[in-house]
């Protein structure tokens, strides 16, 4: 359904501060600023000066050969890895003394490369755990069962079915997470992820292990989430027909160090790119 | 034979409420923490003896029992707070390791406030009377602790199948991380496990104790062991393989313990044997024969790394 509206590339702008995002975010403040941010293991650089700014409904992809510390930064943005260096700006607030579980409340979700769902939950369940913040009761409501917890119970439920429905999953509701086809578990985690309301949601390879028609479909679905949920959207793919699908602006990332940003038509030009990653992949595909 | 048998399981299945009701602050806690709580024994015994000072200043029953348990409860969270949660990240070793100083703590503490004295625990009317059930006499507790233990667990159960806190509880036992990303406060979760288990240990002690005379600092080192052996038989982490393990534990033992008797009046044996020496290491011999036919227990998961 997609296919004409990806090709209707969008105008990039930019920023005073040199940062570039779409035109039509350019009224609103950005997402997410990453300035100079990065870590060291040891004395190893693993992410080094990466700077960054996404617009409120952008979609960028963050590509690069493995172990170019792509899924690091998806770390140091949620605060599962403090940082050593810069700083992280979520929605104007800074999250340096933030925790985990405050980012999450301040607007960031994530998927994982390598699915962590709640496998012996059901999908429903699933979901409801990334309601948690959503929908509220105590515990004592819960224990003696006050009038509260059924109509936030099914509020919950209602919710969830609801999310489950954007990637037409609300029938799979009760049955194992764990027991999915692969292609389903990486929706479920997009849904998850969802279901905590977040302002930015970082997909790490969403694509992985899907077959090119599900993939298709997934790309579609990621338009049409930002477009509904009016969210940002910040993914690792290794996948180039996806990337340049729907990527509005790119940042290749090598040796922990940013080599090139841009628009897909930049990237797909830039020589340096071509040499560090796109050329190496030529050849190994020969 | 059966009028013989009776009074033994009767005590058994009571026991072995008592027992279910230490063994679920085990299995709890190493759902969530992969920890074993050694102090949780210590927990049991504490409250015990805030049992019996309580009750020697002079309060009636009705404000006591309600403020053991919720002080027992505060106990379980401070433990936690003091003791573990700054080594959230350590090795488990090492918070292993802080639960058997918090252990000694705790025994070291009464020992001091009690002298080393036997402390007389109270007489709670409602459940010390005596009653006569299938003509077998016996003390009413023996009929209360089962009947409440299933009440609690069922509550128990419900609350961790069915309510938010008990889904926190399910998904920070699977992914600490995850869970965290979701917005859970894995603290706040923790928390309330401890809470939980010291609260239903409270009951367990109160209940327990009806039946023997005294508390002393060593009170809950045996109840505490054989809980935790009734939660690994059922399956360390499971709530239900623990009481299922405890009531299987606390009837194997007291059958044991009677054996002789029953023996004896049945005509197997014409003197004593002295068996019911046996009926600890028997207690622990059951638990090493279940291990090696089923090496995680009853209900145990499969063993599998937490991420």
């Amino acid at each position: 359904m997609n296919e004409d509206k990806r090709r209707q590339r969008t105008k990039m702008v930019t920023y005073p501060s040199g940062a570039v995002i779409p035109e039509r975010d350019l009224g609103k403040s950005p997402v997410l600023e990453c300035s100079h941010l990065g870590i060291e293991f040891g004395g190893l650089k693993a992410v080094e000066d990466f700077n960054l700014v996404l617009g409120r409904t952008e979609i960028a992809g963050l590509i690069g050969p493995n172990g170019a510390g792509k899924t690091t930064i998806f770390n140091l943005l949620t605060k599962v890895y403090q940082p050593t260096h810069g700083s992280v700006l979520i929605d104007g607030l800074d999250t340096q003394s933030m925790t985990v579980v405050d980012v999450s409340k301040a607007g960031v979700a994530r998927t994982f490369q390598n699915i962590r769902l709640f496998g012996n939950m059901s999908v429903e369940d699933n979901v409801r755990i990334g309601l948690h913040n959503q929908i509220k009761y105590d515990m004592f409501t819960g224990i003696f069962r006050l009038p509260r917890y059924f109509s936030r119970e099914k509020q919950q439920h209602e919710k969830a079915m609801e999310l489950l429905d954007i990637f037409n999953m609300a029938d799979l509701a009760d049955a194992k997470a764990g027991s999915l086809p692969y292609g389903a578990q990486r929706r479920l985690e997009i849904v998850r992820a969802l279901a905590t309301n977040p302002k930015l949601l970082l997909l790490d390879e969403p694509a992985a292990g899907m077959n090119p028609h599900e993939t298709e479909e997934l790309m579609d679905n990621i338009l049409r989430i930002r477009d509904s949920f009016q969210i940002a959207v910040l993914l690792i793919e290794h996948d180039m027909n996806l990337v340049m699908g729907i990527c509005e602006g790119i940042c290749v990332l090598n040796f922990g160090r940013v080599i090139a940003k841009g628009t897909p038509e930049e990237i797909q030009s830039n020589p340096v790119v071509i040499e560090a990653y796109l050329g190496k992949k030529k050849e190994a595909g020969q | 034979m059966w009028n013989t048998v009776f009074p033994y399981l009767l005590s058994g299945i009571s026991v072995g409420g008592q027992y279910a009701l230490i063994a679920i602050g085990y299995t709890m806690v190493y759902g969530i923490l992969r920890l074993i709580n050694f102090a949780h024994g210590d927990v049991f015994m504490v409250a015990g003896i805030i049992m019996v000072y309580m009750s020697a200043s002079g309060m009636p029953l009705w404000v006591t029992i309600p403020l053991v348990l919720i002080l027992t409860a505060l106990i379980g969270f401070v433990i936690e707070r003091v003791a573990y949660k700054p080594l959230r990240s350590a090795p488990r070793m090492s918070v292993m390791i802080s639960a058997i100083g918090v252990s000694y703590t705790l025994q070291n503490l009464v020992l001091y406030v009690t002298g080393g004295l036997n402390k007389t625990y109270p007489t709670i009317p409602l459940i010390s009377q005596t009653v006569t059930v299938l003509g077998a006499k016996t003390k009413a507790v023996t009929l209360v602790t089962p009947v409440l233990t299933l009440v609690l667990v069922l509550l128990l159960v419900t609350l961790i199948n069915k309510t938010k806190i008990g889904m926190a509880m399910r998904a920070v036992s699977k992914d600490f991380e995850t869970s965290q990303l979701m917005g859970i406060k894995i603290n706040s979760v923790i928390s309330a496990t401890f809470v939980i288990g010291s609260f239903l240990a409270g009951v367990g002690s109160v209940l327990y104790f009806t039946n023997y005379p005294t508390v002393i600092q060593t009170s809950g080192a045996m109840p505490g062991l054989k809980a935790f052996v009734a939660a690994v038989f059922g399956g360390i982490g499971s709530i239900p393989g623990a009481v299922i393990g405890a009531f299987i534990i606390g009837i194997m033992e007291n059958i044991i313990k009677g054996l002789d008797v029953i023996l004896f009046k049945s005509g197997v044996i014409s003197a004593p044997l002295g068996l019911s020496t046996f009926s600890d290491a028997f207690t622990f011999a059951l638990l090493i024969v279940i291990l090696i036919v089923k090496p995680t227990g009853l209900f145990g998961e499969k063993a599998t790394d937490k991420v």
